[in-house]
């Protein structure tokens, strides 16, 4: 099997699905053309997450990931939630495969979204709920190095300007320096 | 648990007279082909009489046929041996959108060393247009490459016709064939290509063993060099027990695979119709009729394959998907984009390939199992409509 215990655990009884009606906080990433779509729901009560709930969809990874965040994002200040990082929630489901550790392990981020939706709401409390849904099919994929958005035929990073190439192996985006691809490994770089 | 096994596409079992013929050769007779003593003359004997067997399957000469390891590898062979052979004519390379990656990358690798490569779309089917490559060719061109049967879709491409226009334009036809010999009646006569691809694990035959169709006189370069094995076009000591194998098969297949495409068929159809008329949201992909005889292939909407063929593996159901998340590449289907599907709709690709051996209470038991997962994931996935909202 590829993926550990308690990846398949998470998969196979995921916690917390489904949506909040009257979310303090929503947050959405990825997209179709990656591969994984997250949205989280949160109710905040006392600076704490009161109650969390997410949809995801996605691969094995992607499901047990959005359940594992969903369980530590539970009970936690908004503070230490904002602290939880991909690669806690990968640490702790044991692991992910090493070609899935980009494109599924979205779960913090999206948590974070939300939890910054609600700070805003709170500043403004007209503003909408959540982040527009993304349209479908936009060539939009995340830079590798500040997270940032970066779309499929373009060159440079819209946020850290990072130029960039595409992998030989695994054909995801990557810096013109790198001579590893940080996503898959492989030594091999496009020229 | 109860076992199925719907991933013929991926690879069949080995037939028990195929394993049976292949095992002396692993222990008994061990001499190599190329030695002059009677021991390498028993297992160069083997493997003429097995090449004579796949050269009847597909209706080639003997000696156009070719050892390799892997559909892959004559796919490989084939692209880059034929076009670089013909380099000093023209640099560019027509195929189609719907090539498998062993065909692609090949191509691929070729354009950075200078060749050009035209891509022929396909309509909603999957299917290619000869006339569109007769509009491709160029006086650059070489050599065209369409497959004959698609792994991914099921359908069953009009080579015939594609080499009739390559004929007419004087320009080389491969055909990689790997999905579809053994599994239908394939002969290089009446397709009229110069090259085709073909594997045994395709048809009951070992993994590790396939062959290469060479029409005489096609000038197709080594790409192992070393030895004079293979009349010197493919070297490497030769894998005895493999090729062996891969002929026992066409053997078999030659035989038998018009019998197994009429037990399998109906099984299709049963899958194909259950899908239509018990299942929301599914749609079947590549063509309706013109397909493989064991192939049904589907797009499962809002949710996603990987997820799906965890679920079924876990209920004992082997299936393949083309889904971004389960190729190593994280991209979704080429196959499925190029037959103009949305990303959403193409990350929920399955394929069921039925072996002989299937039955129908297979059927019945994917079909019991099937609707619950689908509910399932489709309750956890932000793009199905009208769900319940907690």
């Amino acid at each position: 099997m590829i993926y550990s215990e308690k990846v398949m655990d998470h998969f196979q009884n995921p916690r917390n699905v489904g949506t909040i009606q009257d979310a303090d906080g929503v947050g959405k990433v990825g997209n179709p053309v990656c591969g994984d779509m997250m949205e989280f729901y949160i109710k905040v009560k006392d600076n704490r997450i009161a109650d969390v709930k997410f949809k995801t969809f996605g691969c094995g990874a992607a499901i047990a990931v959005s359940s594992m965040v969903s369980e530590m994002a539970r009970g936690k200040t908004l503070e230490e939630a904002m602290a939880i990082t991909n690669d806690d929630v990968a640490e702790e489901l044991d692991g992910l495969p090493k070609n899935k550790l980009h494109c599924s392990n979205l779960g913090a981020d999206a948590l974070h979204k939300a939890i910054e939706n609600y700070r805003e709401k709170k500043l403004d409390p007209e503003k909408e709920s959540g982040e527009k849904a993304e349209k479908e099919d936009k060539e939009e994929c995340s830079c590798p190095y500040c997270e940032g958005p970066v779309e499929g035929l373009e060159e440079v990073c819209r946020s850290c300007h990072v130029e960039f190439d595409r992998c030989d192996d695994c054909d995801r985006v990557l810096s013109k320096e790198d001579e590893k691809c940080p996503h898959c490994g492989a030594t091999k770089v496009r020229v | 648990m109860r076992r199925v096994y719907f991933d013929h596409i991926a690879s069949t079992p080995v037939f028990p007279q195929v394993m049976e013929a292949m095992l002396p050769y692993l222990n008994e007779f061990y001499g190599n082909p190329q030695s002059l003593h009677s021991f390498g003359q028993e297992t160069a004997s083997a493997i003429e009489s097995a090449r004579e067997k796949v050269a009847q399957l597909i209706e080639a000469e003997t000696e156009e046929v070719f050892f390799t390891s892997s559909g892959t590898e004559s796919n490989n062979f084939a692209i880059k041996g034929m076009a670089l052979a013909q380099r000093t004519k023209g640099k560019n390379i027509v195929m189609s959108a719907v090539e498998h990656q062993s065909v692609l990358h090949s191509v691929k690798s070729l354009e950075k060393s200078g060749f050009s490569v035209t891509e022929v779309p396909v309509d909603q089917f999957g299917l290619v247009d000869p006339e569109d490559v007769r509009k491709a060719i160029t006086p650059e061109t070489i050599l065209v490459s369409v497959l004959l049967a698609n792994g991914e879709v099921g359908t069953i491409e009009p080579v015939a016709a594609v080499a009739k226009v390559c004929q007419e334009q004087g320009v080389l036809c491969h055909s990689d064939a790997v999905d579809a010999v053994g599994n239908i009646p394939v002969s290089v006569k009446s397709l009229g290509v110069d090259a085709l691809s073909l594997a045994a694990n395709q048809f009951y035959g070992p993994t590790g063993s396939a062959a290469l169709f060479l029409k005489k006189g096609t000038r197709c370069l080594p790409q192992i060099d070393g030895g004079i094995q293979e009349s010197g076009k493919r070297a490497g000591s030769e894998n005895i027990a493999g090729i062996v194998g891969l002929g026992t098969a066409a053997e078999i297949a030659q035989k038998e695979l018009g019998v197994w495409a009429d037990k399998v068929r109906p099984l299709r159809d049963t899958i194909i119709q259950r899908m239509e008329q018990e299942m929301e949201h599914v749609i079947l992909t590549g063509h309706p009729i013109n397909r493989l005889p064991h192939h049904s292939s589907f797009c499962v909407k809002f949710i996603e394959g990987e997820a799906m063929l965890l679920n079924l593996d876990m209920k004992g159901i082997a299936a393949a998907s083309g889904s971004a998340c389960t190729s190593r590449a994280l991209k979704a289907s080429h196959v499925l984009l190029a037959m103009g599907l949305d990303h959403a709709t193409a990350q929920g690709s399955l394929v069921f390939s039925l072996v002989e051996k299937n039955t129908t209470d297979d059927i019945d038991y994917l079909f019991e199992v099937f609707p619950e997962i689908i509910e399932r994931l489709r309750q956890m996935s932000p793009l199905y409509p009208n769900q319940e909202e907690e």
